[in-house]
């Protein structure tokens, strides 16, 4: 089975950010750049599913020069090759040009199956795979827990978390797109050998033309979407003192952790 | 899980190849995920964390600059970085690595035979035989050219008697490789776990390097085969070409050890409020400390990073591998004793990875060649006088009580 993997560098979500000069995007320099965490085990799946198939992964990023650092580290990990949108005409784009680049890459590719995040640590648009999914025309899901690929090969059956708390177990046809949530998997470490055999696996460059793409259709020149400003909130509302003994005030912190945080 | 951040003052991971970069990354992360979890434990409880050995060897850290039997093959920057990551760990994950790649799967690589190499080098880098580097003895550690051990040819065998001591892995180990004085010279022999005769037991009441095993190996009439002598060793210089390679790695690896202090001493300073409703961070003397460490830090960074590019280019020489060794291992030992002191009490407890650096940083000071002795190596480079063995000029020493006694 072939499986193309998108995947998309983001600023390490531990970084202390700060919003750029022209106020519409964050300050890029000196900021670290981390492979997406959801991307991160929608390679894994992928990469446990090519194992036992006997198939390859091939990874798709679009993004600046830096994103090499995030293709070489999942060819270190056992991806076969990669595809870099690399192009100045590529960038800048909103979810609809980026999946639009993106789902053009991928028809060359021949895969069975595409895998990739629910959500990006940056903007979290939570759309690009959905509009991937549209333009080649395969049926998709997202918010996904759990994905086992039957028996020939032809379908897949896929568990989603639905809003209530509940789980959704569904049938889908292949090829699909399937965007997986962080925690399904143990994403694995690159070994120090898969490191060094990273170093003779190609990353394909295409250009706009190559993938039969008007400059029109991508990046900033393909968006619907103008981003007018990126701010912090406003601080200093929102916090709340909890009152009580030790007990009273651990029950409040919990609910309202769970009810209105749903970090729990 | 907190992700250990690093320290590039300078910005050097520009310098750096991408694999150089990546491997010192799943090093990371792998400390971070596996070690951190469970090391203060195998601290307290004063033992290797075998468990372990599987990933480690999954990863490629067992003999990783080899570049044949499916080993990766990595340059001596890379080693080096991940030498760093993994002593930013523990000294004592770091010195098991050492031992496994530098002073047993090197020396039967370099100078073993051909049979040798391929019952050994494959077991070892998978982890499913363990080794040891048996040189120093009860009686000789700076000085191992006066080893008592001998090894006497026996018809078409070797018989070894003597004790080593401070053995890292010793009674873990299924292979150790044993230095011994033969009418030739000290030659390099491996003995196996179970041949009769080699016995080895630990050693016990350590206060450093506890998550590291150390044991004292036995051999009494211990009878190997012929086939066991390492071929292409001819004295005791192959001894020191291993050490060469293990001190190389210890000169990064203490940059990782200063590089956890610091970190835990920084971030402990910007959180522990005092005086004033301020953290401690804002105090000058605070400040002095951690400008120090990160200073430090930086410049043994780029000692270690040069001698790695020089041995790359076959161009480092001992004495550069010394003063590497000798000033990063120093900055660890300065970084952990500052970094305790900003921590107050809490730098006594292990709640923190301070005061177990700070311990095990004493043994990374001793072993493979203490700082005073490679002080005397780059003497000996400088004047061109070897400083070691003072010749006539100096007075008889006295006579020690014990031999006092046997009179
Ligand atoms: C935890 C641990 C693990 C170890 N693992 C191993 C191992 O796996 N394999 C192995 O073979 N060995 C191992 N060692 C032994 C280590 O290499 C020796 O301890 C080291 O070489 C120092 O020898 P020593 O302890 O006998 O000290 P000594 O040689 O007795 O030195 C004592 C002091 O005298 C100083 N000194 C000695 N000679 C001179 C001189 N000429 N001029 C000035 N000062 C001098 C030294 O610098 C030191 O301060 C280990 C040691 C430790 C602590």
């Amino acid at each position: 089975m072939r499986i193309a993997v998108c995947i998309k560098q983001v600023p390490d979500t531990e970084a202390r950010l700060r919003v750029r000069k022209d106020g519409l995007w964050v300050e890029e320099e000196d900021l670290p750049f981390v492979i997406n965490e959801s991307d991160n085990y929608a390679l894994e799946e992928a990469l446990t599913i090519a194992e036992k198939t006997a198939g390859e992964v091939v990874v798709v990023s679009l993004g600046p020069e830096r994103v090499k650092d995030a293709l070489r580290k999942a060819l270190a990990l056992g991806a076969s090759r990669a595809v870099h949108l690399a192009e100045e005409a590529f960038q800048g784009g909103d979810a609809l040009a980026t999946g639009r680049a993106l789902a053009a890459a991928i028809a060359g590719q021949e895969v069975d199956l595409v895998l990739t995040g629910s959500q990006s640590d940056d903007v979290g648009y939570g759309a690009t795979g959905s509009v991937i999914a549209g333009h080649l025309g395969w049926p998709h899901a997202w918010l996904v827990m759990g994905l086992e690929i039957e028996e020939g090969g032809t379908s897949a059956r896929v568990t989603r978390e639905m809003e209530s708390g509940m789980n959704e177990i569904f049938r889908l046809q292949l090829p699909a797109v399937i965007e997986v949530q962080a925690g399904i998997n143990h994403p694995r470490y690159a070994s120090l050998k898969g490191i060094m055999a990273a170093k003779r696996k190609p990353i394909e460059r295409p250009s706009p033309a190559d993938l039969g793409l008007e400059a029109s259709q991508i990046g900033a020149a393909g968006s619907r979407l103008e981003v007018l400003e990126v701010a912090f909130p406003d601080s200093g509302e929102g916090a709340e003192m909890l009152e009580g003994d030790a007990a009273t005030m651990a029950r409040t912190l919990v609910e309202k952790l769970q009810r209105e945080a749903r970090v729990l | 899980m907190s992700r250990f951040p690093g320290v590039d003052f300078l910005d050097l991971d520009p310098l750096l190849s991408d694999e150089a970069r990546l491997a010192r990354d799943a090093v990371r992360a792998f400390v971070d995920e596996m070690v951190m979890p469970i090391i203060e434990e195998c601290h307290r409880e004063g033992r290797t964390p075998v468990e372990l050995v599987p990933e480690m060897a999954r990863l490629g850290l067992f003999g990783a600059t080899i570049a044949e039997y499916d080993l990766p093959g990595l340059d001596n920057v890379a080693y080096g970085l991940i030498m760093q990551e993994l002593e930013r760990g523990d000294s004592g994950l770091r010195s098991f690595v050492s031992v496994q790649s530098s002073l047993v799967m090197y020396p039967i690589y370099a100078f073993g035979s051909q049979q040798q190499k391929d019952r050994w080098i494959p077991a070892l880098g998978r982890g499913e035989a363990i080794g040891c580097f048996g040189l120093t003895e009860p009686d000789f550690g700076s000085n191992p050219g006066g080893m008592r051990t001998t090894a006497r040819r026996d018809g078409d065998g070797w018989i070894l008697n003597g004790t080593k001591q401070w053995i890292t892995n010793g009674t873990l180990a299924d292979v150790a490789v044993v230095w011994a004085k033969t009418d030739d010279g000290v030659r390099g022999f491996l003995v196996e776990k179970g041949t009769p005769g080699f016995s080895a037991r630990d050693q016990h009441g350590k206060f450093s390097l506890r998550a590291s095993t150390t044991s004292e190996l036995a051999f009494q009439d211990c009878r190997i085969p012929a086939a066991n002598l390492l071929p292409e060793t001819s004295g005791l210089k192959n001894a020191l070409m291993c050490l060469n390679q293990a001190r190389y790695g210890i000169a990064w690896g203490g940059i990782g050890a200063a590089m956890a202090c610091y970190v835990a001493a920084r971030d402990y300073a910007m959180e522990r409020v005092q005086f004033g409703g301020q953290p401690i961070a804002c105090h000058q003397l605070v400040q002095e400390k951690l400008v120090w460490m990160l200073s430090e830090i930086t410049k043994g960074q780029l000692l270690a990073l040069r001698v790695g590019q020089l041995k790359d280019q076959g161009k480092a020489r001992h004495y550069h591998i010394s003063m590497a060794k000798r000033n990063n291992v120093w900055v660890a030992r300065e970084s952990a004793k500052l970094a305790r002191e900003i921590l107050g009490a809490n730098g006594i407890v292990d709640d923190y990875p301070v005061i177990r650096h700070m311990l095990n940083v004493e043994s990374v000071y001793t072993y493979e060649g203490t700082h005073d002795i490679h002080t005397l190596i780059l003497g000996e480079h400088i004047t061109g006088i070897p400083a070691f063995n003072p010749p006539e000029r100096t007075p008889k020493r006295a006579a020690r009580p014990a031999e006092v006694g046997r009179e």
